[in-house]
């Protein structure tokens, strides 16, 4: 016991870090340049109308460095301002740099990128504007994984939801953390839509069993959970980036998936050990 | 959400620009930049209306002094308590210093 006590209090935690200290974590000492940062003052234009304070960020930090001596622009969003929702400015952030990357990457500059995903999707607030832009980050994903890996980070504790965790999906690799959770609806959503017999949004033990970090890499949606370690995020990180592009993004092998889910009897509801089973058949 | 601006005497401009915190619930970010010598200015917007008194109150106790190097101070609260936002202050300064 007081061994683990100790070791966690050696740990330097990733989610304990705020987005701007997650990025320059990961990039190699002294070579992070944040673009579009809080001092050119990219405030929601909308936030301020409906009475609720900006951040000067507007929740994004967009870092270029290098990471273990390659090109790299890490797209951090802060899980803390306003639940890492996704705004126009904010996203426009993230989309526009993956572009610049792919951009870079035709003129002969092979610049990689991570995603740091802390987000429960769409501010509300912004509504269609944040809609448009998670479009618009989907897209820029699609175009640059033709020619370096994009990988998604999910540590938590916010976890990964909504239009931003198809943007997940559609990464080269995903690295998650048991305490992230990966979902297209959040478990209240799906509570207050379907009802509590579907699903009940206090039972933390389901919440995290089906759609929790080690879940969904034992399920084949993510490709590592790791400790919530810095240290062990960066080098896995950087193991990926040397394996180069996957044979078949995951995004590709949707059919699979889908084959997979069309077997699922949804008269009972399903265990973390059913789901499983259910992918272990279908997503070979 | 409230806007408030105040300015105070200081001393010669700060030599870097930081930000420091996030404005997440109870806590807030400063922005802090090189100011014309001799004046330090502060943008305040906050979450929580009606607090004017407190945060001049605060803002005079850190500030009336003129001692400290002069900026452009914006600051972004979420509902952070006077404590938070000192320490917040004192740590953009000091950030700005190293």
């Amino acid at each position: 016991m007081t061994t683990h006590i100790e070791e966690l209090l050696q740990r330097d935690s990733f989610i304990e870090r705020s987005a701007r200290s997650r990025a320059k974590a990961l990039l190699d000492a002294g070579s992070m340049r944040e673009l579009a940062g809080p001092f050119d003052r990219l405030h929601s234009p909308w936030l301020a109308m409906q009475q609720l304070v900006t951040q000067a960020d507007d929740g994004v930090v967009v870092a270029k460095g290098l990471l273990a001596g390659q090109p790299t622009v890490v797209l951090a969003i802060e899980g803390a301002f306003q639940g890492g929702s996704m705004g126009e400015a904010g996203g426009a952030k993230i989309a526009g740099a993956l572009e610049l990357a792919a951009r870079d990457n035709r003129r002969g500059i092979p610049t990689q990128a991570v995603i740091l995903f802390e987000t429960g999707g769409v501010r509300l607030q912004e509504a269609n504007l944040g809609l448009a832009v998670i479009a618009e980050i989907q897209s820029a994903i699609v175009d640059l994984r033709r020619y370096r890996p994009v990988i998604g980070v999910s540590a938590g504790t916010v976890g990964c939801y909504g239009g931003m965790s198809i943007a997940a999906g559609l990464c080269s690799y995903l690295v998650l953390t048991r305490e992230a959770r990966l979902s297209l609806n959040g478990p209240q959503v799906i509570e207050q839509e379907a009802g509590i017999a579907e699903f009940d949004s206090r039972n933390r033990a389901l919440i995290w069993g089906l759609t929790g970090g080690e879940q969904r890499f034992a399920t084949g949606l993510a490709d590592a959970c790791v400790q919530d370690d810095t240290a062990e995020v960066r080098a896995t990180l950087v193991g990926l980036f040397a394996q180069g592009l996957p044979e078949r993004h995951r995004s590709e092998r949707a059919d699979d998936f889908l084959a997979a889910l069309a077997r699922v009897d949804t008269g009972t509801q399903s265990t973390p050990a059913d789901v499983r089973t259910v992918y272990a058949k279908g997503a070979q | 959400m409230e806007r408030l601006e105040f300015a105070f005497g200081a001393g010669q401009p700060t030599l870097a620009r930081t930000v420091t915190g996030v404005v997440a619930s109870g806590d807030l970010e400063v922005l802090l930049e090189p100011g014309a010598a001799g004046l330090t200015s502060i943008a305040v917007q906050t979450s929580v209306d009606g607090y004017g008194a407190t945060w001049k109150a605060l803002l005079e106790r850190v500030f009336a002094d003129g001692a400290l190097p002069a900026a452009r101070i914006e600051i972004n609260d979420n509902g952070a308590t006077p404590g938070v936002v000192r320490m917040r202050i004192e740590q953009a300064f000091e950030e700005a210093r190293s």
